[in-house]
């Protein structure tokens, strides 16, 4: 069953009036996969999630969901095998949280003997039947994360699902992302938190004024845009001078009061370099790696995207 | 099916727990009381039955304040949802659109006719209990006909207030729009009506197109039904006159007020399935 695909955008456009916010975005995600969905605010992300769900109808373009169109009478059906986490999730104040995941149960004609276990899966059995008015921001964003799950959806689309956790909830909510995909979801994640997702999404596809900047596997997108690694290095003086002396030509900066040297090189010849540098038999007290970062990625695409285009890797 | 009962069950407990229930039942049932009650005083003991007193008095109450409370539950259900940012959600889920809409109008009559049912129904027994007559089979078969009507009044405003609450963006706009709406069919448009006739002193406009204009204002059908349906309310409200032309059988009229309840809950279904978000 992997590899089948689970969603398809096909020259996907939005205009509101004179306004576009969605402009020709194509791709496909499949079973099992982790996508990341990023962009600067107005990018056309929210927009895009929207027509995925069904809610905004595209001005043009095709969209199917599990062999349903977005647009089709059938698609009601479909939704039971979606779990959304809205960006800003909001619920009503004077029903408890056991009784408002019943009420999304009972809709999703999910078991309602299943909704303590999803408390318990986001940390939140103790306050099960509070009202939600007693509840923080965390502990409503971890409420609608458990709505999310409701039925143990095959597609999972999560607007921005650490915003306003600590860091520990913020490892449980990508600890659950990962249960959820190992089990054989379909995985979206729109986000801002890059340095979060960098470890732990499949794919990126980066938005930028409405179009789709690049998408693609993380390190293809950063060797492809020719960005850098850094090597760190940190070694006696008189070894120092040694290493100094070969890779003069790699040289960033040299910190001398710590004897550090950082050197730069391609992604890809990055094997290649630290080779060198072990062949050259000098004693190095430290060495540390420095990749480019998903961010650094994401400004480069989106600072020159004419210059870039659409790249599909 | 189970969706819509799921929805149904939400607006009832909704409706509880927020004291809306119990807040609405007492207005009513105070209002009634104090209409009924002063109401039959100046009658002193007279032959009159002191049911056709509290009809017509809680008829006229009904005309004011049932389409009132109507619009206010219902304005605020779609657009309500939509400003504090649960309509999203909901939509996400699987339930149709229609089924939303005929969820919430449903647990909305539920509630209504509760406090409807125990509001009167209080202010009527404490009537017939202090009455020396007490009320005979027929009375209180009229007054079982105020109740379905004055629910089924509730009803229409509901439908009328869903598509308010599905076509516009924000909700002070809908409540807006609901108090002019209220103030168009509970006051206005018989003002209007009135000025007319008045002005018409040559009786160029006949009966028969008085009470085809009237069958176009659903709280004038409601008049129609409740205040003529006997010699005695009609001529405690003055509407005898109309009562003795007015040829429009209770079945009639009671088709235009079911009219008046699927037009509007059909078109606001239709503005709801078109609504992006």
């Amino acid at each position: 069953m992997q590899n089948e695909v689970t969603i398809s955008l096909d020259r996907i456009s939005k205009r509101f009036g004179e306004n576009i916010a969605v402009n020709d975005v194509t791709f496909t995600m499949v079973q099992g996969e982790c996508l990341a969905l990023v962009g600067h605010n107005g990018a056309g992300k929210s927009t895009l999630i929207k027509m995925l769900l069904g809610l905004v109808k595209p001005s043009e373009g095709d969209i199917e969901l599990m062999g349903a169109d977005s647009q089709s009478s059938n698609f009601v059906e479909i939704r039971k095998q979606i779990g959304f986490l809205p960006e800003q999730i909001l619920f009503q104040n004077n029903m408890t949280g056991f009784e408002t995941l019943s009420f999304y149960s009972k809709l999703k004609n999910a078991r309602q003997s299943d909704i303590l276990a999803l408390f318990e899966r986001v940390d939140l059995l103790a306050a099960a039947h509070q009202r939600i008015a007693t509840y923080s921001k965390g502990m409503r964003q971890r409420l609608g994360l458990a709505q999310a799950l409701i039925g143990q959806p095959k597609f999972l689309i999560l607007d921005e699902p650490t915003t306003g956790l600590d860091p520990l909830s913020r490892q449980r909510v990508y600890a659950i992302i990962n249960e959820v995909k190992n089990a054989g979801a379909t995985v979206l994640i729109s986000s801002h938190a890059l340095t979060e997702l960098d470890e732990r999404i499949d794919r990126v596809a980066i938005m930028n004024k409405g179009a789709l900047a690049a998408i693609g596997d993380v390190d293809q997108l950063r060797s492809s845009i020719g960005l850098t690694s850094m090597i760190k290095l940190t070694a006696n003086h008189e070894e120092m001078a040694k290493i100094i002396h070969h890779f003069r030509h790699d040289m960033v900066k040299f910190e001398g009061k710590q004897d550090r040297l950082s050197l730069r090189c391609p992604i890809e010849e990055k094997p290649l370099l630290l080779k060198k540098i072990f062949e050259l038999n000098v004693n190095i007290l430290n060495i540390e790696i420095v990749d480019p970062s998903l961010e650094q990625v994401f400004m480069r695409y989106t600072n020159d995207v004419n210059t870039v285009g659409v790249e599909e890797l | 099916m189970g969706e819509i009962l799921t929805m149904v069950a939400k607006e009832i407990r909704d409706g509880f727990r927020n004291r809306w229930v119990v807040m609405i039942t007492l207005v009513m049932a105070l209002l009634a009381l104090t209409l009924s009650l002063l109401g039959s005083a100046p009658m002193g003991v007279t032959s009159i039955s002191p049911l056709a007193v509290t009809v017509v008095s809680l008829s006229s109450l009904s005309i004011f304040f049932i389409p009132l409370i109507a619009l206010l539950l219902a304005y605020d259900s779609i657009v309500g949802e939509y400003e504090r940012g649960t309509l999203t959600l909901l939509l996400v889920y699987p339930i149709k659109r229609s089924q939303i809409i005929i969820g919430k109008f449903l647990g909305h009559l539920i509630l209504l006719s509760i406090a409807i049912i125990i509001g009167y129904g209080f202010a009527g027994i404490a009537i017939a209990m202090s009455s020396e007559f007490g009320f005979a089979k027929q009375d209180w078969l009229s007054f079982g006909k105020l109740l379905f009507s004055s629910i089924f009044l509730g009803a229409i405003f509901l439908s009328v207030g869903y598509v308010i609450s599905s076509w516009v963006k924000d909700r002070s706009t809908a409540a807006a729009i609901a108090i002019g709406v209220w103030l168009v069919f509970v006051l206005l448009y018989d003002m209007g009506l009135l000025a007319i006739l008045a002005a018409d002193t040559e009786q160029m406009i006949g009966s028969e197109v008085v009470t085809w204009v009237m069958l176009f204002n659903p709280t004038d059908s409601y008049r129609m039904l409740n205040l003529t349906s006997s010699a005695e309310t009609a001529s405690l409200s003055g509407m005898s006159g109309l009562s003795q032309d007015n040829k429009i059988s209770d079945l009639s009229l009671l088709l235009v007020m079911g009219f008046w309840v699927a037009l509007p809950l059909g078109l606001a279904t239709s503005i709801f399935n078109r609504r992006q978000l």
